[in-house]
């Protein structure tokens, strides 16, 4: 009970199908370097870098009802803060994630601010013009290597704690935070925060008259949003030892949404979920052809128009329906 | 000297605006009357710059490339609005978003497998090639043609909006959608009628656009944000509103990318001046949306409703 936000029995489909998942997870690298080799364990972080990212939107766009459309700018930031910092000769990791937060915080609040003041319609353009205005700035910084983004020369150095150089030490750090992330992001869903954010979602009027300040609740949940993306930025700029304008492309931003709608909006494992099959996906269809947008485009658009509760989504009504059987 | 090439790029900012006016006209209408969200509005300028620019080349007769552009786009937009779009107008804007997201990648394919990913240059229709004289400033005449003929539309529609019933109807379905529906008026069609019109406009300005920048795939993602900007500036489903936001971001861009640098040229370094200003110049239209949402949420031009 303690554990748990929810009452929630150890046997139940959700509990095994999340530990299995989990314990899928954590052997994944010794299975890749078995079978296929060392490809699986990297295309295995990507998966992760964005199942994180996905998870962060997902307090806004699943359970906020707040569709932001720029969350890629944070992967940009983060990704950026190790560039330019490695850049610099400046190493440490955790000078990195100190930086990657405050900065991510700044932003989150500040384009927050101006966002939340709007809704609907609003809020999604302005928060793809907010990412856009990063993604021209990244662009423009010609002493950071503009358009073709800047290499970074080494890894975040975490040492003596532990090491991500190799793929393998990256890969646990990765599955770890990600788990933190999904479980805390579970707990804040059942949290004072997480139950004014699902109330303001439903009907805002009625949780203002209740007393609740709608708007600094939404804001503290846009910069942890904010922030948690920014962590994932840095994985990746981490990964792929670089940091590019592309992470901030608003199609980046989208692919994020698809991650969320295909796992399930407003379950906490939907997005990785989405995030495995996507990425997966995307992998199979670009080593067949060059032009895998000509079959992702119309996927994207048949999950818009048939995906209601996402895969996640849909096992979870079936174990309710399994546990209210039993 | 610096008087001319002031007035130069005013009329720059001029043909951009209203190259994002004839982008902006046709998505604000969609998103007043059916609150709808069509970010492959920018797709109709593609295709209709790749249009324009293919029947140029076999042609070579402007007027041929702007009724192909022109009616092309109005097909394929009526095509896509009646067979797709239509079945996402209930729905939340989140699968609007993902619906259209999923449109721009299969037609920024199209256009590559199709044409190819390099752009193609397109050259200006004969007798626009040269400059014309504006009282002793030299202006390339085929930027001047996309100005006439931005205002020229304008003007057209401004007529169409506010002097004829169709018109009437487009005004009061964007402040009031289901009173207007519940008055007997086919608001679908309605609807139909201005997406396609809408997709028409996008692809003019494509063809307009297309000799002046390059015509390549995803040349419409960029100029989408922008415009998109147009109408949260200007405020959601007004046509005045889309037109002066559409003016003043022009303005405000051109002006910004030349004379930023310059005036941080008077303070700092050259190296220095030139790296932040041209940085600083394209976050220039942003900064200044984010100014206008801060003292006025709704636009500068809100629907009353």
């Amino acid at each position: 009970m303690l554990l748990f936000p929810e009452s929630l029995s150890l046997r139940s489909p959700r509990c095994i199908a999340v530990a299995a998942l989990l314990a899928l997870l954590a052997l994944m690298p010794p299975i890749a370097n078995a079978t296929g080799g060392p490809f699986y364990v990297t295309l295995s972080l990507r998966i992760l870098i964005f199942a994180l990212a996905a998870a962060s939107l997902n307090l806004l766009l699943g359970y906020g009802g707040l569709v932001s459309f720029g969350h890629a700018l944070y992967l940009g930031i983060g990704a950026y803060v190790v560039g330019i910092l490695s850049f610099h000769g400046v190493h440490n990791g955790w000078l990195h994630v100190a930086v990657t937060l405050a900065l991510s915080a700044i932003i989150a609040l500040l384009t927050g601010l101006v966002c939340l003041r709007t809704s609907g319609i609003a809020f999604i353009m302005i928060t793809l013009a907010f990412a856009q205005m990063f993604y021209f700035l990244a662009t423009s910084l010609k002493y950071y290597g503009g358009d073709d983004g800047l290499a970074v020369a080494r890894r975040s150095d975490f040492e003596p704690a532990f090491s991500i150089q190799s793929n393998t030490g990256l890969y646990y750090v990765t599955v770890i935070v990600l788990a933190a992330t999904l479980y805390l992001s579970w707990r804040l869903v059942h949290s004072r925060l997480g139950r004014v954010l699902r109330g303001a979602n439903l009907n805002v009027r009625r949780m203002e008259a209740l007393g609740f300040p709608v708007l600094r609740y939404r804001l503290v949940a846009f910069v942890i949003a904010g922030c948690v993306c920014g962590l994932a930025g840095l994985l990746l700029g981490n990964l792929a030892r670089f940091a590019s304008p592309a992470y901030m492309a608003w199609t980046v931003s989208g692919d994020l949404i698809v991650m969320i709608i295909l796992g399930g909006v407003a379950t906490i494992i939907g997005p990785l979920i989405g995030a495995i099959v996507y990425v997966n996906l995307e992998t199979i269809v670009a080593a067949y052809t060059q032009h895998w947008m000509i079959v992702l485009g119309p996927f994207i658009l048949l999950i818009a128009l048939f995906a209601k509760r996402g895969i996640y989504g849909s096992f979870l009504v079936w174990a309710k329906r399994m546990d209210s059987a039993r | 000297m610096t008087g001319s090439l002031f007035v130069v790029q005013a009329l720059n900012g001029l043909q951009y605006g209203v190259l994002l006016f004839l982008l902006a006209a046709g998505l604000t209408l969609v998103l007043g009357i059916m609150n709808f969200v069509n970010l492959a509005h920018g797709s109709f300028y593609m295709l209709g710059a790749y249009l324009g620019a293919a029947v140029y080349a076999t042609s070579s007769s402007f007027v041929l490339a702007g009724v192909a552009a022109v009616t092309g786009t109005l097909a394929i937009g009526i095509a896509v609005e009646r067979t797709t779009l239509i079945k996402f107008y209930a729905r939340d804007h989140l699968y609007q978003v993902l619906a259209t997201v999923g449109l721009i990648l299969f037609f920024n394919e199209t256009a590559r497998i199709l044409w190819g990913s390099p752009a193609i240059y397109m050259r200006a229709p004969q007798g626009f090639t040269g400059a014309i004289n504006l009282m002793g400033i030299l202006y390339p005449s085929y930027r001047f043609l996309v100005i006439v003929v931005g205002i020229i539309v304008a003007v057209a529609l401004y007529i169409l909006i506010h002097h004829t019933k169709i018109g009437m109807l487009t005004r009061a379905g964007a402040a009031n959608p289901r009173m207007v529906s519940v008055l007997g008026v086919n608001i679908r069609l309605l609807n139909t009628v201005l997406f396609g019109l809408g997709a028409a406009l996008a692809g003019l300005a494509g063809l307009m656009a297309a000799p002046i920048l390059a015509v390549q795939p995803g040349m419409g993602d960029n100029v989408i944000i922008t415009v998109l900007v147009v109408i949260v500036v200007g405020g959601i489903g007004s046509i005045r509103g889309a037109f002066f936001g559409a003016l003043i971001v022009g303005f405000v861009d051109t002006i910004g990318r030349v004379y930023l640098p310059i005036v941080l040229n008077q303070f700092m370094d050259r190296d220095v001046a030139d790296a932040t200003g041209s940085a600083l110049a394209s976050m220039l239209i942003y900064l200044f949306m984010a100014v206008v949402l801060t003292v006025r949420p709704k636009g500068l031009f809100p629907m009353g409703r």
